[in-house]
């Protein structure tokens, strides 16, 4: 086991490498530069906005300045946000977007194998049907709808919860993001534990569990569970990723100060480092969680081993 | 698993899987699709769907992007010939609806086929193989899922220009990763049953190994997966119009469609009722053709 | 000189929807106005004040800084107006007032003479000096500052500020001078009768040297910032909120009201408005445009609409065919219906356009010109002789690219224009094309198109502030227009300092603009703000330039 978390943490070297190597050079391909302005600025003006933030320099130059710094931590100062640096914006986002991704994930996942392992249990009867069809109407409708209509229906008309803000994260502002949130997820999730579910109550080893007269909860917890959130766990890798760095709709919708806004804006507005940073960022959290769910993995099915 | 009885069971499906090939367990598969009540009926609506996307602006007076200054916002009606109300511009939802489904449906079918497919395939090629090869094929799929993809988006429209075939392979890039993962871990369960062992003993080559026992003992979970995978891609359309990669005005799509609804609800429901309502009932039918597929294709169940 | 749209799609695109939002106001509920309140609902006595002074406002977006030498866009000019102070302030009228200044003269329009408030402070209690005005316009004009703003003075023609700007004499030679610490001395090239009325851009504020000294990039940080507003800054999470408080210390603290401004930096209209009417703010940035007339009709008296001093419109590439051929660019502005795009398109209160200057600057005489006195019907059938004239036909029909950038109400437009022109000719072939805000800049400053969306708006209220934008070689003119006869009636005009004359000059050259047709003039943009009933003292003058420092919260 130690030695597979060696060979993953020096495997993430080369891999976070390549990411960023592409990735710079892919976004100075990208029409514009940080500070191209609908008025037009002179010449003059342009090159001297280009010498204070290093444009000037050939672009290979620039690439190595950048790895330099980065490798003393710095991500560098942002283009779109002037007064801030990347590391300042991303350690004032990140909090937001794991709070609410954390909840978020843990509600998505709770009710997710619940739901699903209940619709498998009473597979093809009205409970399996309300869950699926809620299930499948949460994964389709997308959150752009689903975010306002939650506020329309909680803060405008019933009063309860507030339209929006973050106000260091009180409970009230978090409800309706982390509901608006996980329930794509959550729909997911029971989709995917309900069919793995079905496969694994079909097998012989819970035919041979029934047959010896063990109770139904005692063999879904202790026997099917296991081998059925094999794929929920793979989904979960990547999904996790997406949870934790934000969601720039409900973001923008909720008034959060989240990580998913940085990105889409860094983007639009090619604020080249800040992009890059939250590549990294995501790079890495990307390599970790899939580190882990590879070891969940081999935890949950011992069969499996990692040489 | 105990042993005993995944041995049996691993022998049996190996002993079948020797006797009778590829045909009979289409023909099973085909069978067993056909007598899923769920499956069929989703199928048909699924069908008048399609037919409603292809034929439905031939049936309306309007044509898709025919703007009426009299007429905007107008509820539906029959009366007035607007079966689903208008849009802002007075332009006819019903006609719309149809084309958004055309390029809606285009690309929900063709982001899972491509799923399916180059997923598959990939994840199960990483888990079978193991070692280097597992190793080197899992970091690549970090570094593409990490990729800042609306740049990617971008640099497509600006070399490219804007055509329906960039939505297509912008949609087909992102489309296979979580399956090809998804798969991977599948198959590395798999790969330590017995039956895999034995077909192992036999002398199959590896090619035939992936494709012919692996594949399809995870087709259960690539058809659920695929059945998520279709609003994703249908929404991820819409996304991509806002990018200014989407597809372009005048023409739309059902994502397209609900984002510009989502901001009328209080004054113009059907708006977003209309699309939503395609989508749901196209999406609930992909959903139940999926579970009839993965229950026909289900080798365990032969 | 010029404008920066306040709605850079930018900043807003997400859910596609825009802020062209844009205000104002007409019978706002001051005490000083009686008849002008409203208030439909609750009768509030807009005398009695509220026991809690705080107010929560729509800030339209996170601003790209606070130091007034990084902004260009008109978010951060909102946020220090109220942080800082420059030498003159907008009034409500479209005029100014005093700011730091409290009186100014000039014998010639050239060189002026600014005398200070005495008790002007900073926030950290350090008088507020010409020599800090100095210091602050030097810094602007500074290469190493690298201000996306540095052409502002250079357009004001202050003394030797385009070398500073160019990098060819330091900054000390520009032509600012503190005669004695509360007297500044201003030196322009040439009169420049509209320069007070430039003061008004926050570019123009102050900072303090010691504090900008000392920070150096982090000045701006909340315990760092020193202003001398009527605000100081208190809070500020970026994406989140910007907080401020009175500052006891301003010169007219005394008059101040408000305890404290929340701003919210809302990019998404709608998010704005579901959070407006769920009671979370007070003023709210903008509107969203299909949500209008339910607005009204449930909240007239919030709706606050006035004119903006800013013109929406296509322009034509004038470099490549079919557009270097004016009959063809008339011929497409004339076929566009405007009654339609202002009122129905649009509908928030705009007007149809037939120039580039809105009616509504000061010192502009809109001139009658031909098109503009036809009815749509007239337009139309000239149109067609145009095109017909200039050889396109069933069979030689023409084809075009029209360009907008990604934003929701910029699609409708292009829509329903495509439409127009459609329905006019029959034989005119249009693709829209929309693209991201950057790769749209990219592709007008590469004049890489064939028709596009565009905007400006007036960074001043003055004509120039508009026709500057189509000299030749203009940094804007996107369009690569080029006419002698109109670049010399605007320098004829600069040099001219009666008013009645250079109203003069300005209508001809508008009526140039209507035979080269280089753009086509489509609507006036409006200021368009929801301000709750308990919020007393908003007052828009036609730059959106409101001040917090003169609102107030009702008892409600």
């Amino acid at each position: 086991m130690l030695r597979f978390i060696a060979k993953r943490v020096l495997e993430a070297i080369p891999t976070l490498f390549i990411l960023i190597t592409v990735s710079f050079f892919l976004m100075r391909f990208a029409p514009g530069n940080p500070f191209t302005a609908e008025v037009a600025m002179t010449p003059e003006v342009m090159a001297n906005i280009e010498a204070k933030y290093g444009f000037n320099k050939p672009v290979h130059e620039q690439y190595f300045n950048y790895l330099g710094s980065l490798l003393q931590g710095d991500l560098g100062p942002s283009f779109k946000y002037k007064d801030f640096s990347v590391n300042e914006l991303v350690a004032q986002a990140l909090p937001v977007s794991v709070k609410i991704g954390l909840f978020a994930f843990i509600v998505a996942v709770t009710c997710g194998v619940c739901f699903g392992t209940i619709a498998a249990l009473r597979q093809n009867t009205w409970l399996d049907y309300t869950i699926m069809t809620s299930a499948m109407a949460g994964v389709v409708i997308p959150s752009f709808v689903l975010a306002p209509l939650l506020v329309l229906i909680f803060a405008i008309w019933l009063e309860w919860l507030p339209a929006g803000g973050w106000h260091n994260g009180a409970t009230q502002y978090v409800i309706l993001p982390v509901l608006g949130m996980s329930l794509y997820y959550i729909a997911s999730i029971s989709r995917i534990m309900r069919g793995s579910m079905i496969e694994v109550l079909s097998s012989n080893f819970i035919r041979t569990a029934k047959a010896k007269g063990l109770s139904m909860p005692y063999i879904i917890v202790r026997h099917a569970l296991r081998p059925a959130i094999l794929p929920v766990l793979s989904y979960l890798g990547p999904a996790l990723v997406g949870i934790i760095t934000g969601s720039v709709v409900i973001e923008t919708i909720f008034g959060l100060p989240g990580i998913g806004q940085l990105f889409v804006n860094g983007a639009l507005n090619r604020d080249y480092s800040m992009v890059l940073g939250l590549t990294i960022l995501v790079g890495a959290l990307t390599i970790t969680f899939n580190a882990i769910v590879d070891i969940l993995y081999a935890v949950v099915d011992p069969k499996i081993r990692y040489s | 698993m105990l042993s005993t009885t995944a041995n049996k069971e691993a022998v049996e499906s190996f002993s079948e899987q020797l006797e009778v090939k590829g045909r009979s367990l289409w023909d099973d598969a085909r069978r067993r699709f056909f007598n899923n009540r769920a499956a069929l009926t989703s199928l048909v609506i699924l069908g008048f769907v399609t037919m409603f996307v292809f034929v439905g602006p031939m049936l309306s007076q309007f044509a898709y992007d025919e703007v009426d200054w009299g007429a905007m916002h107008a509820a539906p009606s029959f009366a007035s010939g607007h079966y689903f109300g208008t849009d802002s511009l007075g332009r006819d939802l019903f006609v719309r609806s149809a084309m958004g489904g055309r390029i809606s449906l285009m690309v929900g079918v063709m982001g899972a086929v491509v799923a399916v497919l180059i997923g598959t395939l990939y994840g199960a090629a990483a888990g079978f193989i193991g070692g280097r090869t597992d190793r080197v094929m899992m970091r690549t799929l970090e570094i593409l899922y990490s990729f800042p993809f609306m740049f990617f988006v971008i640099l497509l429209v600006t070399f490219f220009g804007r055509n329906i075939l960039l939505i297509f392979i912008a949609i087909g890039a992102v489309s296979w990763l979580d399956m090809a993962r998804i798969v991977r871990g599948q198959t590395l369960s798999i790969k330590s049953k017995e039956f895999v062992e034995a077909a192992t003993v036999y002398g199959v080559s590896k090619w035939a190994m992936i494709t012919r026992h692996i594949v399809p003992n995870v087709l259960g979970i690539v058809a659920v997966y695929a059945t998520l995978l279709v609003p994703q891609m249908i929404l991820f359309e819409s996304f991509l119009s806002f990018l200014g990669l989407g597809v372009q005005e005048p023409m739309t799509s059902w994502g397209s469609l609900m984002n510009e609804g989502a901001q009328t609800m209080e004054i113009a429901l059907w708006q977003l009722a209309v699309p939503a309502a395609f989508m749901v009932t196209t999406l609930f039918c992909f959903n139940f053709i999926g579970d009839g597929l993965r229950d026909a294709l289900d080798p365990k169940d032969r | 000189m010029l404008c920066n749209l306040p709605h850079s799609p930018s900043r807003t695109w997400y859910l596609g929807l825009v802020v062209a939002a844009i205000f104002s106001l007409v019978g706002c509920g001051a005490p000083s106005e009686p008849g002008a309140n409203k208030q439909a609902a609750v009768q509030l006595d807009p005398t009695k004040l509220a026991a809690d002074q705080t107010l929560v406002r729509g800030g339209g977006s996170e601003p790209e800084s606070l130091d007034p030498h990084k902004i260009s866009g008109t978010v951060e000019s909102a946020l220090l107006r109220d942080l800082l102070e420059t030498l003159v302030i907008a009034a409500p009228d479209g005029g100014v007032r005093p700011g730091v200044a409290e009186s100014w003269e000039t014998a010639d329009n050239q060189h002026y003479i600014f005398k200070l408030h005495k008790d002007a402070k900073w926030s950290n209690g350090d008088p507020v000096t010409a020599g800090d005005f100095v210091y602050s316009w030097r810094r602007l004009l500074d290469p190493a500052t690298a201000s996306p703003y540095a052409w502002y003075l250079v357009a004001g023609k202050l003394k030797n500020a385009k070398e500073i700007s160019d990098g060819t004499r330091p900054p000390e030679s520009l032509g600012v001078e503190a005669l004695d610490p509360h007297t500044l001395k201003v030196s322009l090239e040439a009169p420049v009768p509209y320069f007070v009325a430039m003061l008004v851009h926050a570019s123009t504020s102050p900072v303090h040297q010691a504090t900008v000294e000392k920070h150096g990039d982090q000045w701006t940080r909340v315990g760092n910032f020193v202003g001398n507003g009527a605000f100081k800054l208190t809070e500020w999470v970026v994406n989140e909120r910007i907080e401020y408080v009175k500052n006891e210390l301003y010169w007219d603290a005394a008059n101040v009201k408000l305890q404290k401004v929340r701003n919210l930096p809302i990019a998404s209209p709608n998010a704005e408005l579901k959070r407006y009417e769920a009671g979370e703010i007070d003023f709210a940035y903008s509107i969203p445009i299909e949500h209008i007339g339910r607005l009204r009709e449930e909240r007239g008296d919030e709706v606050k609409t006035t004119p903006y001093i800013g013109t929406y419109y296509y322009e034509f590439n004038t470099t490549r065919p079919p557009f270097d051929d004016a009959r063809v660019r008339r011929a497409l502005a004339y076929a566009i219906d405007r009654e339609i795009m202002a009122y129905k398109v649009m509908g928030r209160g705009e007007e149809p356009a037939f120039h580039l200057t809105p009616s509504i600057v000061k010192g502009f005489e809109p001139p009658l010109t031909e098109w503009s006195q036809m009815t749509q019907n007239e337009r139309v059938t000239t149109a067609r002789e145009l095109l017909t004239e200039a050889g396109y036909s069933e069979q030689n029909p023409l084809k075009f690219n029209l360009l907008y950038n990604t934003n929701d109400n910029h699609k409708k437009v292009a829509v329903a224009v495509t439409a127009m022109w459609k329905q006019a000719f029959g034989f005119v072939d249009v693709t829209l094309e929309n693209q991201e805000w950057k790769t749209y800049l990219d592709t007008r400053a590469n004049t890489d198109f064939d028709v596009a969306r565009a905007g400006w708006i007036g960074d001043y209220n003055e004509p120039s502030t508009m026709l500057k934008l189509l000299l030749t070689g203009g940094g804007s003119n996107y369009a690569k227009y080029s006419n002698s006869s109109y670049d010399e009636l605007f320098k004829k005009s600069a040099r001219e300092l009666d008013v009645a004359k250079r109203a003069e000059y300005y209508a001809q050259a508008e009526e140039i603009l209507a035979r080269d047709m280089p753009i086509a003039p489509i609507y006036q943009y409006v200021i368009q703000h929801m301000v709750k009933p308990h919020v007393g003292g908003y007052a828009a003058d036609p730059l959106d330039n409101y001040y917090s420092k003169d609102m107030w919260i009702i008892e409600h």
